[in-house]
């Protein structure tokens, strides 16, 4: 017995953690937002991650998070330097992180739109503007976090019916993400769901959609989403000019097959100003103080 | 009949909880609940060992996470132990382990990130109090005699090391090795926000519908719980608790610049953060108790007092499966089975499986809790029912069931049901991060939001809650006079 107690104590006393920092000191660190199925973001980031570190001669590793605030904490907190964050994730990021950028976004993020998609059961056919129809519907959003599956879908719905969404709809719900928000609507958990306009374009493409079950039924008007955003000391860590090699690794990128993983045509230069419609709509609806 | 307090005392919970189930939403939205769940036991059936090689790693991890966490624990709270006739200590004890582990992954998460402590940290903190309530009533326990025999000037460690300790030792070994069994259920469900563990690949294969691999993982976990006995022996022990720490990961280094800013700057009120003054502190507080604290408390009680009463009856129901005065060997045998798998599916995995099939709504949470809770009550009523006596000519089946053996166990199995009311209460809070609107909804939400010093009032209100709920059932449990050993 006093051996398994002095046992206990040495444990207690010799809890040195042997994790070692430096084999992480050199390695450039990024993340996502986890929009999608994880096994796709995988490998998705793993050939960016890939293609980076030949492009900057530094190792790049990727890191896949469970929630949208767990990408921005670990950005916030430095432990990774870069991340591919949505419109709101990067707001909220930059405000923490001063000194951070945004580098680049995917053409299509200029103009990015939310569909509003329904089950058949539902007999909602597509139109121009939301439906009166819509009320006491039970409906999901993606993640809490998300921009086009939370913020800009609560915005407008907010503006149409003049109400908080718990108000309109008889259920409201988070699916976690936009590929769960298409298998619930698809499978009839909820009537209506509100996703990224490039997922259902991309699952739709691939075949993934039963079309039978689920339809677009509103495409909401134009707004600025994901970005690439890095932290504003990677220069001092990762010596002078390094931010601007990543900006530019990330313009070059041209392989077809990983472009088409996310899904965009090309990179294109961004910045923090062309964030400020997102910065104001979640002020508006009190996500950011 | 209604002259027994204890049946008294059970329908007056019967009657609450039927009047929660007319306020409850329990709708099951699915359109195709049954497909889904059926899957899903295809998935059991035809596990998948080899689609993901990161497996063996994970259960590892899950592992690793569980031995230092619950070691830790202990250590810490056997000396919280030592000291626990002062009041300031209990209250301590009581906080620490009113909140839930998850909860303390989040706070961790928020300032130590990626690292092992976080994990670590997650599991020990609220073992530690439970560990220091467990050993402090279990050393009130022993005979104070040999110590008084002990010569004068002896010191107090002297004295529990020499005459306190060897009284209880073989209490405190079966109670420690039975918190590890909850330890590695912890761990496993650490996985859920991000830690290395099971959890984190199970919510990957069960988000995208791959059964079979998530099957795996769970036939595994099952396995290494039902084997603990085989294992877990004194000789290997010292070699566990050696390895263990070495055996958490890498992670990411800490930055002590985090954690100072996590308590200077996030967790101060955003008026106080923002200038706003006393004026505006009350305007924040009154907004998150009218909009958040409120809802989320009251959906809390409900779905608990619903929890409770069912996790009794699937209790009452199941504890004939392994009781010895009843059915056949063969049959006890998957009576254990179905009981070992209900009991070591942490309610949190059981209450996520259940939520992607049957849609959102309480229904999923309540059958969760009820189906774990009452496997882990089913498994103790049944062991103690084996060992009650009847006379030769005592009556059979329904009749047994009803007139000897349940008016014999019904005291203990109510202390057990009593007992673990705020474990259920806990366990209901923290399912709020699945998409039920109780305390833990609102607590994911501020998290989501980075608003921190709202998440951590919430987690305030949740403990004071979970505490409340504690003192009630001790209440109770005096009044009625029942005893019980504790279980988690």
């Amino acid at each position: 017995m006093l051996r398994s107690l002095t046992l206990h104590c040495l444990l207690v006393l010799t809890f040195v953690f042997p994790f070692s920092a430096s084999t992480l000191a050199d390695t450039f660190v990024f993340t996502a937002i986890p929009d999608e199925d994880e096994t796709r973001l995988v490998e998705r980031f793993q050939g960016v991650a890939d293609y980076l570190s030949e492009q900057l001669d530094v190792d790049v590793r990727y890191i896949p998070v469970k929630s949208y605030a767990a990408a921005v904490t670990a950005f916030r907190n430095n432990q990774v330097q870069l991340a591919w964050f949505g419109g709101l994730s990067g707001v909220q990021a930059r405000r923490l992180v001063p000194g951070s950028e945004a580098l680049a976004q995917g053409l299509e993020d200029q103009a990015f739109e939310t569909y509003f998609i329904a089950h058949r059961n539902t007999g909602l056919s597509e139109s121009d503007a939301l439906q009166e129809d819509l009320r006491d519907r039970t409906f999901t959003f993606g993640s809490k976090g998300s921009t086009s599956g939370r913020l800009m879908p609560e915005h407008f719905v907010r503006e149409h019916f003049e109400a908080a969404p718990e108000e309109v709809f008889s259920r409201v719900g988070f699916s976690g993400n936009h590929t769960r928000t298409l298998r619930l609507v698809e499978a009839g958990t909820f009537e209506v769901g509100a996703l990224n306009f490039q997922v259902w374009e991309k699952e739709l493409a691939d075949g993934n959609i039963d079309t039978e079950a689920v339809s677009v039924i509103w495409r909401t008007p134009s707004y600025p989403d994901y970005q690439w955003t890095v932290r504003g000391d990677v220069d001092e860590r990762f010596g002078a000019g390094f931010k601007d090699r990543v900006r530019q690794a990330l313009l070059d990128l041209d392989d077809p097959e990983l472009l088409a993983s996310f899904p965009r045509t090309r990179f294109i230069p961004a910045e923090n100003a062309d964030y400020e419609p997102i910065r104001v709509v979640a002020e508006q609806i009190g996500i950011l103080d | 009949m209604f002259s027994f307090p204890t049946v008294r005392v059970s329908l007056f919970f019967i009657v609450i909880a039927v009047g929660c189930l007319l306020l409850a939403d329990l709708s099951i939205s699915a359109a195709n609940p049954w497909k889904d769940l059926g899957n899903f036991f295809l998935g059991l059936v035809t596990p998948d060992f080899f689609s993901y090689q990161g497996l063996a790693t994970a259960l590892l991890r899950t592992l690793a996470f569980a031995f230092v966490g619950v070691a830790l624990g202990s250590a810490v709270g056997f000396l919280l132990a030592l000291a626990y006739r002062w009041s300031a200590v209990r209250i301590f004890c009581g906080t620490i382990r009113a909140v839930h582990e998850l909860f303390w992954a989040l706070i961790f998460l928020q300032f130590f990130g990626f690292h092992p402590l976080t994990g670590v940290l997650a599991i020990a903190i609220p073992y530690s109090g439970i560990f220091a309530k467990v050993y402090s009533e279990i050393l009130d326990e022993v005979d104070p005699e040999p110590a008084r025999a002990l010569p004068k000037g002896t010191g107090l460690i002297s004295t529990y090391l020499f005459a306190l300790l060897p009284q209880c030792w073989e209490q405190i070994k079966t109670y420690t090795a039975y918190r590890l069994e909850c330890g590695l259920r912890s761990s496993a469900v650490l996985g859920f926000v991000g830690l290395p563990t099971l959890g984190f690949y199970l919510e990957s294969s069960f988000a995208q519908g791959l059964y079979s691999e998530a099957g795996a993982m769970l036939i595994l976990f099952y396995v290494v719980i039902a084997t603990i006995p085989l294992w877990l022996r004194r000789q290997t022990l010292p070699f566990f608790l050696i390895a263990a720490p070495f055996c958490l990961g890498e992670g990411f280094p800490i930055i002590w610049d985090n954690v100072s800013r996590f308590f200077t700057e996030d967790i101060i009120p955003a008026p106080l953060r923002h200038g706003d003054g006393l004026a505006g502190l009350f305007d924040w507080g009154a907004d998150i108790l009218i909009t958040e604290a409120m809802p989320g408390i009251w959906n809390t009680l409900l779905l608990t007092q619903m929890a409770l009463v069912l996790t009794g009856i699937i209790a009452l129901m199941t504890f004939p499966l392994i009781s010895t005065q009843f059915g056949r060997p063969a049959g006890r045998l998957g009576g254990h089975v179905f009981l070992v798998i209900l009991r070591s599916t942490p309610e949190y995995m059981l209450a996520y499986i259940l939520l992607q099939v049957w849609g959102p709504s309480m229904l999923p949470a309540v059958v969760a809790l009820a189906l774990h809770n009452g496997g882990i009550i089913g498994h103790l009523v049944g062991r103690q029912s084996s060992n009650l006596s009847l006379r030769a000519d005592a009556p059979r089946g329904l009749n047994r069931y009803g007139y000897e053996i349940v008016p014999r166990v019904y005291r203990s199995f109510l202390a057990l049901l009593f007992y673990r009311w705020e474990i259920i209460m806990r366990e209901t809070a923290i399912l709020g991060i699945l998409g039920i609107y109780t305390l833990g909804f609102f607590v994911d939400s501020a998290i989501q939001n980075i608003q921190f010093d709202r998440a951590l009032v919430l987690i305030a209100i949740t403990a004071l809650l979970n505490i409340g709920i504690d003192k009630l059932s001790r209440v109770i449990r005096r009044r009625l006079a029942l005893q019980t050993l504790p279980t988690c």
